[in-house]
């Protein structure tokens, strides 16, 4: 039984590979290539996907508005939540479980629902077509999220925590900033993890809300997709390029990611 | 926690929270409650229509059978992903290199934007092309995701759980990993079968973060919308146009505003109703 | 039920274990008569619950042999010994009933369904679960849970030993005394091997008929209480038990007697015990409070604190930087501040390397 028992893991690990390793090598191929034969690896690897991506801005600039308003989204999210979730840790006030259900209920709007009128709302303050109007926008879901999180890390500290720092004379704003905050880091930083994560691969309402200039890169690829014909080996460059930094967050938060899940409550 | 302090000044506190999420929900939630009771021909002129679109969308065949496909696919990756999903959680390393290894590479589809995965597998599966498409057609199979519906249904069903087996199999081995060693200790001290040992030890600590699992698997697939969108588009016909695509086509392909936004608030409605039921009801022995 | 040995066994939780810091469990050789109430003492991380998992079987020892009534049992499973403990946290089964969670040991080995019966309405009847039965395990306080312990550890019949992780640990203080004579009261009636594992010397010595007491790996002596407490084989022995611990002072060799800071000691010391003082690196003088009285003349000493405990007064004196503890009965004088003490006649032993030196010459 024990000996098997790395079989199932190995096989799953095997089956998320395939298509990934598939992206890849493609991206390597030259169109010709990719059209004209079914090959397992690149016969004549070419790096001319990855360099047109490099050196056309509108190209690159997709990345780059992705990076910003997912980066404004989660420090925003956390900022806000910080001392929200402090006050549903600590405190009962009116309303306080309905607000907090409330918040979690937006976790379930289809963001399809709220296209359109996203679409009105951000022209109408003219925030359409800027990374501002999509990272907002990505506070419907990051927001209640990054709460959530926010709380279970901190219902974890003892109260005795901040009554010992009032007794020595800690003022509130002190307090919160100079104790309170460096020990929950790592809720702090399991909450950016998640915001990172949904703000970066959602696309429907990113898409909706731009359309030149703030345009993200999931788009840009959709876009090429459908306009310039099967340039599958450029389409495959680009899809390869959006792995990085999702692997680069995971890498960094590898010890947290089962700590961060065990936060199992609701 | 019974020890909170009641503390009014607490809303200055979730002040911006609130502003900032009524902002994104009420105001547009506003906007799409407006457009489903009227109708409008243009420049802005508005008749007041009750709950004309309600019951139109109600009988409607086409919400019918979209509702349908979102139910079945939704039902089938359930019983797929969490079996799954804590079998692999189950076997996986419990200390050593092994575990950061699996834990970081089985992390990264959650990671990819929802469109790459959709385009990922358009090309992994397609006939000529596609690792997957040309192996199955070269074993035999007449394999064609974008012509035959039980072949674009597979296809479809298979990337979600690529995508999404991940987030039970995390879920499921943090609540695993939070069980004490006693317990397994004692179960072996009580000669307790290895099937006992899940049923009685493992499976009630997981209840929580499986509760949690299914929600968020419920809720997400059935707002499923980008994935499918960019490897079928919604086909071959009608076949895997889920609800939120075809909620996209009516309100901006369409522009039938009314009808679009009385399907989205019936569309909410759904998944809010479904999600409290479930939750009340796995919860209802919890203190 | 069965008489357990370990035979030479050494113990690693590491893969490639070296220098002797590496060991959990160094060289232990001991034997568990059978029916015997044991209590397994130490401080914490001595190895004691590695000891419990090695005899219970969760534990596969790195070197050496363990014996049931001579057999075998080095490579068997938890599952094939036999064996019931009880951990130092409650684990109940959530899902299940009270009842059903004391049934759960005897079902998996399918005994017969009244005999089970029996069986748990009696061991609830011990631990006063009967009102329970019915109750869902998870809704009980942590005591209810670690009596659901305790009775799933007792409910099987015919087991070789009965071990016990500091099971008292979460238990109320009134509780504990209760459940303790529950336990010994037990034993009397069934007989079975009881080991017991505790850091709490009041613990051990009320619910033992046989103490061991281990220390850093080593299992430095076993033996009954008063054995223990009169003839301490190590000096963490007289250190542990006993209240105040026996007093351990250095000891100097002069003209070849036996001395503390030139006070000789009673007693003569053989020419191989003498050769053994002079080759060994840590030479000490182990004296129980007991032993120590105040004298007109003796060795001088300062009066730092006096604790009346009723019966007793504990003294604490100081010599030469040197704290020396010592039991005075109630009503004899204690000297303001400067006074003398002398040992009593056999009183004080000779320690090498914290192990205790015999006259002869040999380590006992």
């Amino acid at each position: 039984m024990s000996r098997i028992k790395w079989l199932l893991p190995t096989i799953y690990i095997v089956f998320l590979m395939l298509p990934i390793y598939w992206l890849l090598n493609m991206s390597f191929k030259s169109t010709n290539e990719i059209l004209g034969s079914f090959t397992l690896w690149p016969q004549n690897f070419t790096l001319d996907n990855y360099k047109t991506i490099f050196t056309n801005p509108s190209w690159y600039n997709g990345y780059l508005n992705s990076i910003a308003y997912v980066v404004v989204n989660s420090v925003v999210a956390v900022l806000v939540a910080l001392p929200a979730a402090y006050a549903f840790s600590r405190y009962r006030f009116l309303g306080d479980k309905h607000l907090f259900f409330w918040l979690l209920t937006n976790r379930m709007a289809p963001p399809a629902v709220f296209a359109l009128p996203f679409i009105q709302l951000y022209s109408a303050i003219g925030l359409f077509d800027t990374i501002w109007a999509v990272a907002l926008a990505h506070c419907l879901f990051n927001v209640p999220l990054a709460v959530w999180i926010l709380e279970g890390f901190m219902s974890g500290v003892p109260k005795e925590l901040d009554e010992t720092a009032y007794i020595d004379g800690y003022s509130f704003p002190r307090f919160f900033t100079r104790i309170f905050i460096p020990t929950i880091t790592a809720g702090i930083g399991v909450a950016a993890f998640f915001c990172f994560m949904f703000s970066w691969v959602e696309l429907l309402l990113a898409k909706s809300l731009t359309s030149v200039a703030a345009k993200p890169i999931a788009a840009t690829m959709t876009k090429t997709a459908s306009s310039s014909g099967y340039e599958l080996g450029l389409l495959a460059a680009a899809g390869a390029l959006t792995l990085i930094p999702g692997a680069i967050v995971i890498w960094f938060v590898r010890n947290y990611i089962a700590k961060g899940f065990a936060l199992g409550r609701v | 926690m019974s020890t909170k302090t009641v503390n009014q000044k607490a809303w200055f506190m979730v002040l911006p929270v609130v502003l900032l999420v009524a902002f994104n929900a009420v105001i547009p939630l506003m906007t799409v409650v407006n457009y489903s009771l009227q109708e409008t021909f243009g420049d802005n002129v508005f008749f007041y229509e009750g709950l004309t679109w309600f019951e139109q969308v109600l009988h409607s065949e086409r919400f019918h059978a979209a509702l349908g496909r979102q139910a079945a696919f939704t039902l089938i990756i359930l019983l797929i992903e969490i079996p799954l999903g804590v079998a692999i959680a189950l076997a996986m390393p419990r200390k050593g290199i092994g575990v950061p290894v699996c834990l970081v590479l089985m992390s990264l589809p959650l990671l990819i934007p929802w469109n790459v995965v959709g385009a990922m597998w358009n090309i992994f599966a397609l006939p000529e092309i596609g690792l997957l498409g040309k192996t199955l057609n070269s074993l035999g199979f007449d394999y064609n995701y974008t012509r035959q519906p039980f072949d674009a249904w597979a296809t479809t069903i298979a990337m979600d759980v690529w995508h999404w087996t991940s987030l039970v199999v995390l879920l499921a081995y943090a609540g695993l990993s939070a069980i004490p060693d006693d317990f397994y200790q004692a179960a072996r001290i009580d000669g307790a079968s290895r099937w006992s040992v899940f049923r009685y030890i493992q499976l009630p600590k997981l209840k929580r973060v499986l509760t949690i699992a299914i929600l968020l698997r419920f809720m997400d697939s059935f707002m499923i919308y980008t994935e499918p969108f960019v490897l079928t588009g919604g086909g071959p016909g009608n076949t895997t146009t889920f609800l939120s695509i075809d909620l996209v086509k009516m309100a901006l392909g369409q522009f039938d505003l009314g009808p679009a936004a009385a399907m989205s608030i019936i569309y909410f409605l759904v998944i809010l109703l479904v999600s409290w039921v479930f939750y009340t009801y796995t919860m209802r022995h919890e203190d | 039920m069965a008489e357990i040995s370990l035979s030479n066994v050494r113990h690693s939780y590491l893969d490639e274990p070296g220098e002797d810091a590496d060991w959990a469990l160094k060289n232990v050789d001991l034997v568990w008569e059978d029916g015997g109430a044991y209590a397994l003492l130490g401080s914490s991380g001595c190895g004691k619950t590695t000891m419990l998992n090695l005899i219970s079987g969760l534990l596969t020892p790195t070197e050496g042999r363990i014996l049931f009534d001579g057999k075998d049992v080095t490579r068997n499973q938890a599952e094939a010994r036999n064996i019931a403990q009880v951990f130092q946290f409650p684990v109940v089964y959530d899902t299940m009933t009270v009842r059903q969670n004391l049934a759960f040991p005897l079902k998996n080995r399918g005994v017969a369904r009244y005999e089970i019966d029996k069986r748990v309405r009696e061991i609830a009847g011990l631990l006063d679960l009967e009102a329970s039965l019915d109750k869902r395990a998870r809704g009980l306080t942590a005591d209810g849970k670690q009596k659901i312990s305790l009775g799933r550890g007792l409910v099987r019949s015919d087991v070789n030993a009965i071990l016990f992780d500091e099971p008292l640990t979460v238990i109320d203080p009134h509780l504990k005394w209760q459940l303790r004579s529950k336990l010994k009261e037990l034993h009397q009636r069934v007989g079975a091997t009881m080991i017991y594992v505790t850091h709490d010397q009041t613990e051990a010595l009320t619910f033992a008929d046989q103490v061991v007491v281990m220390h850093d790996g080593h299992v430095v002596q076993s033996g009954s209480p008063v054995e223990l407490f009169e003839n301490p084989r190590h000096t963490f022995v007289g250190h542990f038990i006993g209240s105040p611990g026996m007093n351990v002072l250095p000891g100097t060799l002069l003209n070849g007697k036996v001395t503390y800071c030139g006070y000789s000691l009673d007693g003569e010391y053989s020419d191989k015990a003498i050769d053994r003082i002079l080759n060994s690196e840590n030479f000490e003088i182990g004296v129980r409070p007991e032993n120590i009285h105040f004298s007109r003349e003796g060795i001088p000493v300062e009066v730092t604190r006096v604790d009346d405990t009723g019966r007793m007064k504990i003294v604490t004196t100081r010599h030469n930087q040197q704290n020396i503890r010592l039991i005075v009965p109630e009503g004899e004088a204690v000297p303001e501040q400067q006074g003398y003490i002398q040992f009593s006649p056999g009183g004080a032993s000779v320690y090498l390397d914290s192990w205790l030196l015999d006259a002869e010459g040999g380590h006992s």
